[in-house]
């Protein structure tokens, strides 16, 4: 079974979890709410999406 | 080579998928709004779609197709008697899905799929007012008061839309009171 030659350096080792980055969340305005919401998304807040209700809140 | 599957495949093989699809159709006609994760309500509403077409032919033939499905037979009484002949004036689109963020637990994003408002008269009204309208701005513009009576009912519409937050059951009601007037109106003018 092959298995690892050597072991990873710390810098090697940094050098990767560097590139972990969290995504920043699209998020637009609620017309009726006016709070945070992701785009394309029923309002958490309020629960309509379209000038609908979806969510019961 | 067949054609695959548009859509993430569901489940541990083709007979677990088809009986969940099954299940989620039958919740659907059953509740008439069911909460799901987006990948399951994508690929539910072809089918579901389907079968309100089915619903719509209402036929002998037509019911023992949607019986592969829906194995229910209220259910199928339910699609056929109600749900088909609301949506006789609607070609196609009959559900809806709207995101609602992920799920706790397991992050699973989430969506809610429902079957639209049958078609109100005073849609209908505005949808024919419009083909109208088109037609006479190509021919000439003669005879408009058909079309200006479509324009003052859908003003009516963008007023009820602008509410208080509060107010959103009312406006659900409001609405269907408000539906019938214009529609009267353009009868009478026509």
């Amino acid at each position: 079974m092959p298995v690892p030659k050597r072991k990873t350096s710390r810098s090697n080792t940094r050098h990767r979890r560097s590139q972990w980055k969290a995504a920043t969340p699209t998020l637009v305005t609620c017309a009726r709410c006016k709070e945070k919401r992701p785009a394309h998304t029923a309002c958490p807040t309020c629960g309509t999406y379209a000038k609908r209700r979806v969510l019961d809140v | 080579m067949p054609t695959p599957t548009k859509g993430p495949r569901l489940g541990g093989g083709p007979a677990h998928e088809r009986l969940m699809l099954a299940n989620l159709a039958t919740a659907l006609f059953e509740h008439g709004k069911i909460t799901t994760t987006e990948a399951k309500a994508k690929r539910l509403r072809p089918l579901a779609e389907r079968l309100i077409t089915f619903a719509k032919r209402g036929d002998l033939s037509a019911r023992r197709r949607v019986m592969t499905v829906v194995r229910d037979k209220s259910v199928v009484h339910l699609l056929f008697t109600e749900i088909g002949p609301q949506y006789s004036g609607r070609p196609g689109g009959y559900t809806r899905i709207t995101k609602i963020g992920p799920r706790k637990g397991d992050n699973a994003p989430m969506a809610v799929i429902e079957l639209v408002e049958p078609m109100t008269e005073q849609v209908v009204a505005e949808a024919t007012g419009a083909t109208k309208r088109a037609a006479k701005e190509s021919a000439a513009k003669a005879a408009a008061p058909a079309a200006a009576a479509a324009p003052a009912a859908e003003e009516v519409v963008t007023d009820e839309v602008v509410e208080t937050p509060e107010a959103i059951e009312a406006e659900v009601t409001d609405e269907v009171v408000t539906d019938e007037a214009p529609a009267e109106e353009t009868e009478e003018k026509a």
